[in-house]
C-alpha cells in the first residue's frame, strides 16, 4: 500500500464523519430507538471483512475466527433491519388505522 | 474487471447507507430508509462474494444460517426489551471487529506483512472491538437484570480502570514498533476485554441511555478501524455513520442530564445523598383513581409524562386508553417526552407508538415546556427525576441543573407511584408534596385501568 492510500482513507473517514453528523442531526427525535437499531445493522457491514477471512481459508484459526465473525455480523444485520422495520410500522399518523 | 464491479457495488452501497439514514428524518419516509439499508447491505455482500480470493463458500454459508437463526428471534423481543437487544447487538458488532483484527494480525504475522500502518489500525480495531464486546454484554446483562443494576463502586476504581487502559495502550504502542512481539497481542486482547467489563460495572440503570449510545459509537469506530485494516472505504463510510450517530445520541443524552461524558463514565451516579429536604415531615395529598378521573374530565388540556416505570409496569396500553377516552370527550391530550426517559434514546416514543398513540401527540421536552403553564392537568406515569423541580433550584440535589419537564407549572398534577419510597438514587421529589399535586398510589397498570373505567362512566371498555 502506498502512503497515498492512507491519506485517501483518512479523507474518506473525515468526509463520511461530517456527512454522518449532519444527517443524524436531522433524524426525528421520535425515531432515536429505530435509528440506533438501523445503524447497528448498517455497521454490521463488517460482514464484508469477515466473509473474506472465512472464505479465503488461509489458516484454520482464521477460518474459525472469520466464521464466528460472519455469524455475529449476520445476526446484527438480520435482527437489526427486522426490528427497525417492526418499530417503524408502529409510528402512525393521527386517524390512520393499522 | 471483477475488482471494478466490487468497487462499484461498494460505491452504490455507501450512497444508499447515507440515504437510508437521511430518510429517518421523518416517520413518513422512515421505512423507505430501512429498504435502502437492506438494498445497500445486499449489494455490498454480493460485491464481496465476487472476491477472487474466496476459495470456499461452505463456512460462510453455515455462518449465515447460524446468524439468521439467532437474528430472527432477536427481532421479536418485546419493545420493553429493546435496550437489551440493542446492547447485545453492539456486543456482536464489537466481537466481529475484534475477531477480524485478530485473524488479520495472525495472518500478516505469518506473512511478515505487518507494516506500521497495519499494526496501528489492528491495535485500534482490537482494543475498541473487544472492549465494546464485553462492555455491551455487561450493559445488556444489567438491562436484563441478570447483573445487579445498581452501580458497583470501590475505592481506587477510576485509577485502576485508567491504569488498565494505559497498560493496554502502552502494549499496543510497543507492538506497533515491534509487530513480531506476538506475546503482547493476547495481553492487549485480555486487557481490552477486562476494561470493557470494569467500565460498565459502576454504571447505574438511569445512565444506560448515555452508555448505550457511547457503546454504539465505539462499535462504529471499531468498524472504521476494520476499514483501515482491510483498506475498504465502504467499511470506513458505514462505520463513520454509525460512530457519528452514537456520538450525537450520547451528546443529546448527556445534555439532557446536564452531565459530561467523564462524569457519566467515572462518576457513579447516586453517590451524593439527597440534601436535608427529606428530613422535614411533609404531607402528601393522596386520592383514588376516581378522583383522578374527575380531575381529568374537568380539564381541557392534559399532558402525560411517561417514564421508565410505565415500561416496567407495562402500562403503555392503559395510557393509550386514557388518551382515547379523553380525546373522545374533546380534551386535548399530549405526551411530554424527556430525552432520557426510559433506558435508551427514544424508548418512550417506541412504547407509545406500539400502543397506537399517534406520533403527533408525542412532544419533546423543550417544546412542551412552553405549554405547561397553560395546561390544566399533568399526569405523571412512572417518571420521577425528570419532573423533579429540585433540578431547577436545589443546588444540593444530585440532579441540580438537569433540564426537566416543568410539570409543577401546570394547574394540577396527578402522579402515580407505587409508594412514597424515593426513586432512583434516593432523591426526594418535592413535586409530590405540592399543593396542586394529587398522588394516586398503586401499580401503574391497575391504577390507570381504574382511571379508564371511571372515565368511561364506570362501565369499562373491556
Amino acid at each position: 500500500m502506498s502512503s497515498l492510500d492512507l491519506w485517501s482513507m483518512l479523507f474518506v473517514f473525515l468526509l463520511a464523519a461530517f456527512v454522518g453528523l449532519q444527517v443524524i442531526q436531522n433524524v426525528s427525535r421520535l425515531l432515536h430507538t429505530p435509528l440506533m437499531s438501523l445503524t447497528n445493522a448498517i455497521s454490521a457491514i463488517a460482514v464484508v471483512g469477515s466473509i473474506i477471512i472465512a472464505g479465503e481459508q488461509k489458516s484454520t484459526v482464521s477460518l474459525v475466527l472469520g466464521t464466528i465473525a460472519v455469524a455475529a455480523s449476520v445476526t446484527n444485520i438480520v435482527s437489526g433491519f427486522l426490528i427497525t422495520d417492526r418499530m417503524l410500522k408502529m409510528f402512525r399518523e393521527k386517524g390512520s388505522k393499522r | 474487471m471483477i475488482e471494478h464491479l466490487t468497487q462499484a457495488a461498494y460505491l452504490v452501497a455507501a450512497a444508499l447507507f447515507i440515504l437510508s439514514l437521511h430518510w429517518l428524518n421523518r416517520p413518513a419516509t422512515a421505512r423507505q430508509g430501512v429498504a435502502a439499508g437492506v438494498a445497500a447491505m445486499a449489494l455490498a455482500i454480493l460485491g464481496t462474494l465476487l472476491h477472487p480470493e474466496i476459495v470456499s463458500y461452505k463456512w460462510i454459508a453455515i455462518a449465515v444460517v447460524i446468524g439468521t437463526v439467532i437474528g430472527v428471534p432477536l427481532s421479536w423481543v418485546p419493545l420493553t426489551a429493546v435496550p437489551q437487544r440493542t446492547a447485545l447487538s453492539h456486543a456482536f458488532g464489537g466481537l466481529a471487529a475484534g475477531l477480524v483484527g485478530t485473524a488479520k494480525y495472525l495472518l500478516w504475522l505469518d506473512e511478515g506483512a505487518l507494516t506500521t500502518f497495519r499494526m496501528t489500525a489492528i491495535t485500534v480495531e482490537v482494543l475498541l472491538g473487544y472492549l465494546t464486546f464485553t462492555g455491551s454484554l455487561m450493559a445488556a446483562g444489567k438491562l436484563q437484570e441478570v447483573i445487579p443494576t445498581r452501580p458497583i463502586t470501590y475505592r481506587g476504581q477510576n485509577v485502576m480502570n485508567l491504569a488498565l487502559l494505559g497498560l493496554a495502550i502502552l502494549a499496543g504502542v510497543y507492538l506497533i514498533a515491534r509487530p513480531e512481539a506476538w506475546q503482547l497481542f493476547p495481553l492487549i486482547v485480555a486487557l481490552s476485554l477486562l476494561f470493557g467489563v470494569l467500565l460498565i460495572i459502576p454504571i447505574g440503570g438511569a445512565d444506560m441511555p448515555t452508555v448505550i449510545s457511547l457503546l454504539n459509537s465505539y462499535a462504529g469506530l471499531a468498524a472504521v478501524a476494520m476499514g483501515f485494516v482491510l483498506e475498504n472505504k465502504m467499511l470506513i463510510v458505514a462505520g463513520a455513520l454509525d460512530g457519528a450517530s452514537g456520538l450525537i445520541l450520547s451528546i443529546i443524552m448527556c445534555r439532557a442530564m446536564n452531565r459530561s461524558f467523564t462524569n457519566v463514565l467515572f462518576g457513579a451516579f447516586g453517590q451524593v445523598q439527597a440534601s436535608g429536604a427529606a428530613a422535614t415531615q411533609k404531607t402528601v395529598k393522596s386520592g383514588t383513581p376516581q378522583d383522578a378521573a374527575e380531575l381529568l374530565l374537568n380539564a381541557s388540556s392534559v399532558v402525560v409524562v411517561p417514564g421508565y416505570g410505565m415500561a416496567v409496569a407495562q402500562a403503555q396500553h392503559r395510557v393509550r386508553e386514557i388518551y382515547d377516552q379523553l380525546t373522545k370527550k374533546g380534551v386535548d391530550v399530549k405526551f411530554a417526552i424527556h430525552p432520557v426517559a426510559g433506558r435508551m434514546p427514544g424508548h418512550m416514543n417506541v412504547l407509545l407508538a406500539e400502543s397506537e398513540v399517534p406520533y403527533e401527540a408525542l412532544v419533546e421536552m423543550d417544546d412542551i415546556n412552553h405549554d405547561l403553564p397553560q395546561t390544566d392537568v399533568v399526569l405523571v406515569v412512572g417518571a420521577n427525576d425528570v419532573v423533579n423541580p429540585a433540578a431547577r433550584h436545589d443546588k444540593g440535589s444530585p440532579i441540580f441543573g438537569m433540564p426537566i419537564i416543568d410539570a409543577d407549572k401546570a394547574k394540577f398534577v396527578i402522579a402515580n407511584k407505587r409508594s412514597m419510597n424515593p426513586g432512583f438514587a434516593g432523591i426526594d421529589n418535592e413535586l409530590y408534596y405540592a399543593d396542586n399535586t394529587l398522588m394516586v398510589f398503586g401499580d401503574a397498570k391497575a391504577v390507570l385501568g381504574d382511571i379508564v373505567k371511571a372515565l368511561s362512566g364506570g362501565s369499562g371498555i373491556h
